[in-house]
């Protein structure tokens, strides 16, 4: 009997492990088990849509793992539908693959009013995540903030800042589209705790901000602080260089009155207090200072002055993802990851637990870009197939049987052909628009579609 | 002329793997692999042959005449990564 293997998440980490025991192992049989009805996780659902040509991956992804005998067992949710232990009893091993899924938070006053929301939610709305379809942002104010100087923090902003016509060409969700549509939003103020030559943009990201058609983007002095710019000559990144350079230019530019809209680069800057009655309706705001702490790295300390208040209606955090727990697999609460050595995975007092391995940002946290989960995988993958032989059969080997307990338990299920039927579905309706596919964004309409109503 | 890598980079290393002169850099395991936001290809090294381009997932590499208006800074760029970071020759000696 052939081994088989569960990948838990059809993310990109999940994809290429699937991808690369495929490449090193053809015998295997493997399955990859995904929450949703529809694979490829962040590329569909994370990606902006501006960034079209990255989603290409997709193609890729589907050449690999799909059309080389992969199986997508889809709208399956290990935990809730499926246990960990019954995946055990049915497969010779299991990787987990299941990413970061929720958001760290600010940890200030006022986080929690309407209108303060974790950007990844803002991100997963735009895109057509089933689960955020109804999430209720109000754009009708004129100024939003952006806390945070990473790659979500610039897809949001891009977002709220383009031209919605430029928006309608992609394959933004429609809801997003219609909201977007309707925007009040003027000024879109990001805010950076430490300085430009430590944000945290790609040189490329910023660039684009510096582009957008109608939009200024101001950003004040970036003089930098001594300690910055010693740091920046001696160790600073190719990329920190290039952010500066980009900053200084952008910050010669004349004014553009007339544009549109307008982005604000604020460094040096943290948030203090949203302030709102039922709602958000400013944010307090305090500045820093950039200080060489003992082990050399250079971090933001708040300076002792009076927090300036910025009157804003919408408020977006991106400071970074966490992972949650899985049930009946260890986590370790103080990196948010499933304890492992090179992809086997660990019980907390570091034995491994054979046939368990993990792949992806619930291994390794939410580092790195698409292609980092490539080497990521070879890595957990390369354990998985030297470990292969040792492995215990597992309990109840057959295919048949483990496919019989699904459809008990998941009459919904979404295999390989429903995804096919949504996708068409969706490509249908985008070549109608010209636009390279329209989303169906709620699960129903996906199940539908996947059932080939 | 030269070929050249534009901003959409993923990283994943398709390029570097078909790469007959091994011109595309930083490399896994460079010092300057991990903090880098894509690869760049040395233009003092290329030669033309078109198998980074085939093997890029995502379409990121261009000849150097047909680099979409919205990259025209990526040229500059991939010579740039050079002469700051190290040459070809340079990064394959250390």
């Amino acid at each position: 009997m052939k081994p088989r293997v569960a990948i838990v998440g059809a993310g990109p980490a999940g994809a290429f492990a699937a991808a690369a025991l495929k490449r090193r192992k053809g015998d295997v049989e493997v399955d990859l088990i995904e929450r949703l009805p529809t694979p490829w996780g962040l590329l569909r659902g994370g990606v902006a849509p501006d960034h079209q040509e990255i989603k290409r991956l997709e193609d890729t992804f589907d050449r690999l793992t799909l059309r080389r005998g992969c199986r997508f067992l889809g709208n399956v949710e290990v935990g809730t539908d499926v246990s960990h232990g019954e995946l055990m009893e049915h497969y010779t091993a299991v990787v987990y693959a299941t990413g970061a899924q929720t958001d760290k938070t600010l940890g200030i006053p006022g986080e929690d009013l309407p209108g303060s929301w974790a950007a990844t939610e803002f991100v997963a709305w735009y895109n057509g995540h089933p689960d955020h379809r109804d999430r209720d942002f109000d754009l009708s104010c004129k100024r939003a903030v952006v806390i945070g100087n990473g790659n979500v923090a610039a897809d949001v902003v891009r977002v709220l800042a383009r031209d919605v016509d430029e928006l309608a060409r992609t394959d933004i969700a429609d809801h997003a589209l219609e909201r977007l549509r309707g925007s009040a939003i003027e000024e879109v103020v990001v805010l950076g705790r430490r300085g430009p030559a430590q944000a945290a943009f790609t040189s490329a990201e910023l660039r684009e901000l510096g582009n957008l058609p109608g939009v200024e983007l101001q950003v004040g002095d970036v003089t930098l602080d001594p300690e910055s710019r010693a740091w920046l000559a001696d160790e600073g990144t190719f990329t920190a260089r290039k952010n500066v350079q980009l900053l200084e230019q952008f910050s010669s530019r004349p004014r553009q009155e007339s544009a549109a809209r307008r982005i604000v680069l604020r460094f040096l800057v943290s948030p203090v207090e949203i302030l709102g009655g039922d709602r958000v309706e400013a944010i307090k705001i305090g500045r820093n200072e950039i200080v060489r702490d003992d082990s050399g790295t250079l971090r933001a300390r708040p300076v002792d002055e009076e927090p300036e208040t910025l009157e804003c209606g919408l408020v977006l955090r991106s400071v970074g993802y966490r992972a949650i727990p899985l049930p009946d697999v260890p986590f370790d609460e103080r990196y948010h990851v499933l304890p492992s050595e090179h992809g086997r995975v660990l019980t907390p007092e570091g034995e491994r637990i054979p046939g368990v391995y993990t792949v992806g940002w619930i291994k390794r946290g939410p580092t790195g870009i698409l292609g980092t989960n490539k080497r990521d995988a070879e890595e957990t993958i390369g354990c998985l197939v030297a470990d292969l032989k040792a492995l215990p059969s597992p309990a109840n080997p057959d295919r048949e049987a483990f496919d019989a307990l699904l459809a008990e338990r998941k009459p919904g299920l979404v295999g390989e052909d429903g995804w096919r039927a949504i996708a068409a579905v969706e490509l249908e309706r985008g070549r109608a628009q010209q636009r390279p596919r329209v989303k169906l964004a709620s699960r129903d309409e996906l199940l539908s579609a996947a059932a080939g109503d | 002329m030269t070929y050249v890598i534009v901003g959409s980079c993923i990283k994943d290393d398709s390029c570097i793997e078909v790469c007959p002169v091994d011109c595309i850099h930083p490399k896994p395991g460079d010092a300057d692999f991990e903090t880098a936001e894509q690869l760049y290809i040395d233009p003092a090294v290329c030669i033309d042959c078109d198998a980074c381009v085939e093997a890029c997932p995502v379409d990121a590499i261009f000849p150097d005449f047909e680099v979409p208006k919205k990259y025209d800074y990526a040229l500059e760029l991939n010579e740039e990564f050079f002469a700051e970071q190290g040459t070809t020759e340079q990064r394959t000696a250390a």
